[in-house]
Order: C-alpha cells, then structure tokens, then sequence
C-alpha cells in the first residue's frame, strides 16, 4: 500500500533522511519509531505529499506521490505532527469542510460527518469553537478531519502526544479499530504504544533506517538467545560452572560480585531455564536472592539500534542483510 | 477544481472575526465623514455660484463636485490603508498556525486554494463597496445625478480593488507574520501609487511615460470623470493577473523548501 524507495531530503546543507526503504502492507498499521529529530516527520510530510522529496520515490495505493499527487491525496488522510486546526471555526462546520474539500458528496457528507465525530467521541462538542477545546479533544478533530473521507491509507504523526492516559488509551482503540480496512503509518517515540497498537515497525535514527519488520521478529533478532538474571546470597566458584551445566545454557557471566554472586545466564531463546536454576540452587543449597527474566522487549531493542548507532556502522544492524 | 469549500471556509472566517466588521464599520465611517464634507463644500459652492450674476445661476457638476473627490479620497485614503488588512490574514496565518500542512496536502490543487481565497476576498470587498452605496444613492434625493460615472466609477473601484487584493495574497504568500504582510503590501501598494511622481522630473524622456503607464493613480481617473479606457482595465486585469500569479509561483517554491 505504501512503498518508499531510496527516499532523501535535504534542507539546504542539511540531509533529513538519507535512502530510506520500506514498504507497508494494506491492512497493516505499522508504527514508525525513532528519537526526536530523526526523520519521521519529514518522511510522513512526504508520503502526504506536502514536500518533495530530494531524491528517491514513495507510492502509496500505487501512485506516485510526486507525479500524481492528486490520486495520492484523495486517498490519504494526514494528522500532522502539531495538530493544526482553524481554532475560528466549530467543529461540525469544519469537518464539514474538510469532506467537502476532500470530495465527500453533499448527501454523504453530513452523515460522515456525524458517524466520525460518534467514532471520535466529539459529538458533545460538535457546536464549539476548535480554539476553546482542550488538547484531548483538538487531537480527536484531528483524527476525525483524517478519517472523515473514509481514506485508504492514514499517515498519522504522534497521535496521542501531549494526552493524559486515559486518552491515549481511547486513541489507541480508535486507531487499532481502523486496522484492517485502513492502512495506518503512524510514528511515535512512546515504545509500549506501538507494541500495544502495531503489528510491525520500521525503526529510523539520523535520518536512515536501522530496522523493519513484525515486532516479535525483531526482538528475535536482536535477541537470539533469552536471558535470566540470577543473584545467589553465598555464590562460591562453582556456581557458573554448575549453571552451565543445565541443558541449553550457552554462556554464564558474572557481572558482579560485592558479597553476593550475581549471573546473566543465556540460554536459547525458547528456552526458560528458569525452574531448571531454581531446582539446581534447591539441590545446592544455594541461597537463592533473585531469579529474574530479563524483559527482551521493544524498548531495549530500539535502545540497542539507537545506542548500537554511536559504535556500529549501520549496515552491521540492519536486519535486512540477515534475511 | 475545488474553489468553492476554500471560497466558503474563507467567508465563514471572515465573519466570524471581529476584524471583518472592525474593516467594514472603519470605512463607512471615514467614508461618511468624507461625504459630508465634500457635501458641504459643494453644497456652498454651488451656493455661491447660483448666487453669482456672472454664472448665470447654473448648477455645479454633481460628478465633478461630489463624486471624483469622493471616489478618489476613497482609492488613496481608505483602499490603500484597509486593504492589506483584508488580505494580510489569508495565507500568513495558514503558515503560522500549520494549518497549511493540511490544506496542502487535501485533494485540491495550489491554484484552487489561491482562487478561493482570492474570490472570498473579492467578495468581502464587494460587500464593502455595496454598503459604500449608500452614500451617493443619498444624492439622489438632493441632486441630479448622472449615472455613467457612478457606475463607471464603481466599476474602477472594483478593478483597482481587485489588483490591491492580488497584492495583498502574494505578500501574505511571502511570510507567516500577518503584520509583515500587510506592511509589505502597503509599501507595494503605495510604490505603485508615486512612482508616476517620477515621471514629471523625467520631463518627456521615455522612462517617464513608462513610469506614468506603471501608475496605480493615473489609470483611475478616467473611471471618476465617467470614462472606460481600455488600457485603464487591461491595466488593472494584468496587474492582478500577475499579482495572482506570483503568489502561485511563492506557493510551489514553499512547498520546495518545505
């Protein structure tokens, strides 16, 4: 649905993002991570087909954002980063207007209109001004003025910035309601929200991207192997030893030792050896402090990408060159 | 093309702004206070002229007395100093706010969204002058008053008005500071409106007839004194024309430097 090719942007001397890749499934919502000022929003202001780019190409349902804009855009519907809305008009007349603008048939259009501010839960504030609301229902008109011509493809840039959780939490419904029938890029540097919501990321960092692909397949990736932390009250010289000893231990590593032995057991990644080390320091006579599984989340491996960028070239994490 | 949404959106926010009737409540009071004035002078000129043996007791020109002055006591005065008020908002704000991010990105082209705003411009400023009606529609209750030059005159009004706001959208394409544009297009506005001064020190150089062409002034005078010139209205149309076109062109290369 969407395919973006070698996709560069300069400002003047400087270079936004350089040869980005990636491809979205229709149906999919993908979430498109990176730290602040790496190049998603240039990349999403693209795709919406509000700049050019430099150098590279972007389709998105087949066309060619540059050469037919137009197909492009009545297929689209984009929140900007900011949410910028007409803070004069209400917001009935003004997802009046954005339909309208979109192409939205004047028979169809007040029907849409009520069904997305229902969906978007704005109806009770239909008949306000868009200035005198507060930054939870703003980011809701900005949804509904998205969704409101029914659009193919949805480029959302941080959708749920700047609301309290409970909000975040309605948002979050909403956009996991519109998978399936839409398909959703949305770009966020909050990590538990694109596990929560995404079925697969694309990770950008300084303008190129670091990683792609479904979430559980990346933390694989990153993480060939699972890993247990163990802290032993009165762990002797024998401990690793013995530990190494269980059944698909790779490797056993002490990490520090002030009184107590403290262990980074490795083992393959569908193994849990965890009840495995219990029963060992049972048998021992060890006396067992601490048993712990260290979480192989989405967070460390974008931590990983994003820290491993300052050492490694790129191309010695991308995962590309693996598959 | 899609200009009627923009056309609607731009009217809707025009009148929901305080600064729509601030614009239209100012000009019908400065205007009032011209009328009568000019009034009250050729009310006792001709006064004295009926009065006067060697006059033969014949009446002052209405058009010449009340209207040219009005007409162009409106042009400098009023058109030079409100319009860029009514133009400053259009596309600076869009920028300042980010809402252009989305316009830009809706299904409608760059010329759509210019033509709409521009229309609802002109339309705005065809309000103003409809209301502005009222003052020589007074006259003919007093005076015998020609309409050629009323309608000419109202005619000139507009196509001046026209190229005013076309200078106003370019300059509010320039920058997201509302202020700053509407200083720009005064300063263009008024270096359109003496740099015909010019062409007196020219003397009968060439250049000085081509400054005289340049004039925003000169070609409105034939509108008051009940005239169409071609060259008047060419004028004018092509200056809009162009002013229009610039602002497109300001657009696309926005777009380019993102």
């Amino acid at each position: 649905m969407i395919e973006v090719q070698n996709l560069t942007k300069h400002y003047g001397p400087v270079t936004a993002i350089r040869d980005v890749s990636f491809r979205v499934a229709p149906g999919e919502i993908v979430g498109f991570l990176g730290p602040n000022g790496a190049g998603k929003s240039t990349t999403m202001r693209i795709l919406s087909c509000f700049m050019p780019a430099s150098g590279g190409t972007a389709t998105v349902a087949g066309y060619d954002v540059f050469r037919e804009s137009m197909e492009v855009r009545k297929r689209i519907g984009y929140l900007p980063e900011n949410v910028p809305l007409y803070t004069e008009m209400r917001v009935a007349p003004y997802l009046d207007f954005v339909a309208e603008v979109k192409g939205v048939g004047r028979g169809e259009r007040r029907r849409r209109v009520a069904d997305v501010m229902e969906r978007c839960l704005i109806s009770d504030v239909q008949n306000r001004l868009i200035g005198t609301l507060s930054k939870g229902y703003r980011q809701r008109v900005g949804l509904a003025q998205a969704i409101v011509s029914d659009p193919h493809v949805l480029i959302l840039d941080e959708p749920t910035i700047g609301l309290d959780p409970r909000q975040i939490t309605e948002i979050r419904s909403l956009i996991k309601s519109l998978a399936g029938e839409h398909t959703v890029i949305l770009s966020t540097h909050i990590l538990p929200e694109v596990s929560m919501v995404c079925s697969s990321v694309v990770i950008i960092n300084k303008g190129a991207i670091v990683a792609q692909g479904p979430i559980d397949m990346l933390v694989e990736q990153f993480f060939p192997s699972s890993r247990v932390e163990v802290e032993i009250a009165d762990g002797g010289p024998g401990v690793p030893d013995a530990m190494r000893a269980i059944p698909g231990v790779l490797s056993v590593t002490e990490v520090k030792a002030d009184g107590a032995g403290r262990y980074v057991v490795e083992a393959g990644r569908a193994r849990d050896v965890r009840s495995e080390i219990f029963q060992l320091a049972a048998q021992q006579r060890w006396r067992l402090r601490e048993l712990r599984r260290v979480g192989m989340t989405l967070e460390e491996v974008f931590i990983r990408i994003v820290a491993g960028e300052e050492h490694a070239p790129v191309a010695a994490v991308e995962p590309e060159a693996d598959k | 093309m899609r200009v009627w949404p923009i056309f609607k959106k731009e009217m809707r926010l025009y009148f929901t702004s305080t600064v729509a009737y601030v614009i239209l409540a100012i000009f019908l009071l400065v205007m009032g206070w011209f009328f009568s004035q000019i009034f009250q002078y050729y009310a006792q000129a001709s006064m004295r002229m009926a009065m006067s043996p060697q006059m033969g007791g014949q009446d002052l020109n209405v058009t010449d007395g009340i209207l040219r002055p009005l007409f162009s006591n409106i042009a400098v005065i009023l058109l030079l100093s409100l319009m860029p008020l009514l133009t400053m908002r259009l596309f600076a704000e869009e920028r300042r706010s980010g809402t252009i991010e989305l316009l830009l990105t809706y299904p409608v082209r760059d010329g759509a969204v210019l033509m709409g705003k521009y229309l609802a411009a002109l339309a705005f400023y065809v309000v103003l002058l409809a209301l502005t009606l009222l003052y020589p529609l007074m006259l003919f209750y007093m005076a015998r008053v020609e309409w050629g030059p009323l309608l000419t005159g109202y005619i000139g009004l507009l196509l001046m008005g026209s190229a005013f706001l076309a200078v106003g959208l370019f300059a509010s394409s320039l920058t997201e500071n509302q202020i700053v544009a509407a200083v720009t297009t005064f300063g263009i506005l008024l270096m359109f409106w003496v740099i015909g001064w010019g062409a007196d020190a020219a003397g009968g150089a060439w250049w000085g007839k081509v400054l005289q062409h340049l004039s925003i002034v000169d070609h409105f005078d034939s509108f008051g004194k009940g005239v169409f010139e071609t060259k008047d209205i060419i004028y004018y149309v092509n200056f809009t024309i162009l002013a229009l076109f610039l602002t497109l062109r300001s657009l696309e290369a926005r777009r380019w430097k993102g």
